[in-house]
């Protein structure tokens, strides 16, 4: 076996007697000290302290951050989902629950969802239901923070799915020109 | 000494022992917490009152409200002895250092040798805690803390006795007299002033020479079974013991509460006028003391060993020697 020998590196005197590198220690921490000194007094434009107040200041996410799945109407506010139950057969934690119902008066759509309802502490944010989902009525958005007081609450119905993913402006117009 | 002037100086004592020191000890905490935060580009505490001020508070209330856990495996009375020996020699060393003018609690002749001889009995509180706790790190910090105590007590002493070769005096208040007519004693005797705080960092087990503690090594050292006031008993004395080290280097070395070429006004603003003086000069070194904690990873044990013994020891000797040829040569 060939033995490799590792020299310890050999110190100049300077190094040897400690205080120079302790003064050049010593200048590099006085130096982020009066950085993030100068950061309260708000002189320059990019902060030196990287803590993010949390409470007041949020993560920027990107668009296609996989938050909470929640529904969307189309740019007419019209609801796009028409229970096919595709997200709720492909869901792995079986988190959705849906119970569709026909049309009165089916012109165009045939169903709606009556009841939507997603299990918020079984969803794993795997973000399946949105590509199943047909009628890209699903999304996941940018809502990372699912924080309730109580458990029933983490089921979140259809009025908080809707109130969560709001109006989707995009170019799927399927219903009205059909 | 009648009984007025009796209950004067016991007011004295609880003014500065209860309510100064231990205060300013809090926020020597908080300052503690900003300050590293700062350095590792953080905010640091800024939640509980203004700039996270109200800190201490906070802290406090935890650290009495917590339950007090005497383990089973503990020697109890001496157990519970450490904390309080680890805090009176604390407090009592701060008692001879003038911190305005005419205001030491004990204008004594021997001043110095009393801090040293009280601040080294402070070891006795880490020891014991160590030994009582009857747990493998608690031990080792405690026999670390007494080796170190030994080493850097020497280089200590001996660093300080320049000073009083020039000066002539051991009392705190006529050294600073000679600074205030002269010069402040760290220009004349620079190398005494860094083996003096080298060895004072030592000797209050602040980093880098925290082998006593070392939570990285040993968990938390002597302290490790200690829980609620009396680890804060602890945790105060290490801050006091801080407070009165910077405290002894302004006093020795900086002038104490003078300023070059500035005469106080007599009466009270005066004696605030200097307090205020002192305040802030001692405020630079407890800075320091942070500033350094923050900076520098610990000693091995046996570099630490070898500084001790090996460099400081012989060094103050040095400065001694020359320190007294030099006198002997200019005053004859």
């Amino acid at each position: 076996m060939k033995i490799k020998v590792v020299r310890r590196p050999d110190l100049k005197f300077g190094e040897r007697i400690y205080l120079g590198t302790v003064v050049k220690g010593l200048t590099l921490t006085i130096r982020h000290f009066f950085g993030v000194m100068l950061d309260l007094f708000r002189w320059k434009r990019k902060r030196t302290a990287i803590t993010m107040q949390y409470p007041e200041e949020r993560w920027d996410f990107k668009d296609n951050f996989r938050g909470a799945p929640a529904l969307v109407l189309d740019p007419d506010g019209r609801e796009k989902c028409v229970a096919c139950q595709m997200c709720e057969f492909v869901c792995p934690p079986k988190a959705i629950t849906i119970v569709g119902r026909e049309f009165e008066d089916p012109n165009k759509v045939e169903k709606y969802p009556e009841v939507f309802e997603i299990d918020m502490l079984r969803c794993i944010y795997c973000g399946f239901c949105e590509e199943a989902c047909p009628e890209e009525a699903i999304f996941l958005v940018k809502e990372a923070e699912i924080v309730h007081e109580k458990k029933e609450a983490f089921v979140h119905d259809k009025k908080k799915l809707y109130a969560m993913g709001g109006i989707r402006e995009d170019r799927i117009w399927k219903w009205k020109h059909k | 000494m009648n009984f007025l002037a009796l209950l004067g100086k016991l007011l004295h004592i609880v003014i500065v022992g209860a309510a100064v020191l231990p205060l300013t000890a809090a926020v020597l905490v908080w300052a503690e917490r900003k300050v590293s935060a700062f350095m590792q580009d953080r905010l640091g505490p800024n939640r509980v009152g203004p700039a996270g001020l109200l800190q201490p508070i906070a802290d406090l209330l935890k650290f009495i409200f917590k339950e007090d856990v005497v383990p089973g495996h503990v020697n109890r009375g001496m157990y519970i002895l450490a904390p309080c020996l680890s805090l009176v020699p604390a407090l009592v060393g701060f008692c001879v250092v003038p911190y305005a003018r005419g205001m030491a609690i004990a204008d004594l002749n021997v001043g110095i040798l009393l801090v040293f001889a009280v601040s080294s009995m402070g070891v006795y509180g880490i020891t014991i805690g160590g030994w009582a706790s009857n747990s493998k790190y608690s031990l080792l910090g405690g026999v670390r803390s007494s080796a170190q105590m030994i080493s850097y007590e020497l280089a200590l002493g001996l660093s300080v006795i320049p000073v009083f070769l020039v000066t002539g005096d051991l009392n705190l208040e006529r050294v600073i007299a000679w600074q205030a007519e002269n010069v402040w004693l760290v220009i004349p005797l620079f190398p005494a002033f860094v083996i003096f705080l080298v060895c004072g960092y030592a000797e209050t087990n602040r980093l880098p020479f925290d082998c006593p503690e070392a939570e990285t090594e040993l968990v938390a050292g002597y302290h490790t079974e200690y829980s609620s006031m009396k680890f804060a008993l602890f945790f105060m004395a290490e801050y006091i013991h801080m407070i009165t080290a910077s405290a002894l280097t302004v006093t020795l070395f900086f002038g104490g509460y003078t300023l070059p070429g500035v005469v106080y006004p007599e009466g009270a603003w005066g004696t605030m006028l200097s307090g205020l003086v002192f305040v802030a000069k001692t405020g630079f070194f407890l800075f320091l003391f942070i500033w350094v904690r923050w900076t520098l990873p610990r000693f091995r044990y046996d570099q630490l060993m070898n500084l001790g013994w090996k460099v400081m020891l012989p060094l103050s000797l040095v400065v001694i020697v020359v320190t007294a040829g030099f006198l002997t040569v200019v005053r004859g």
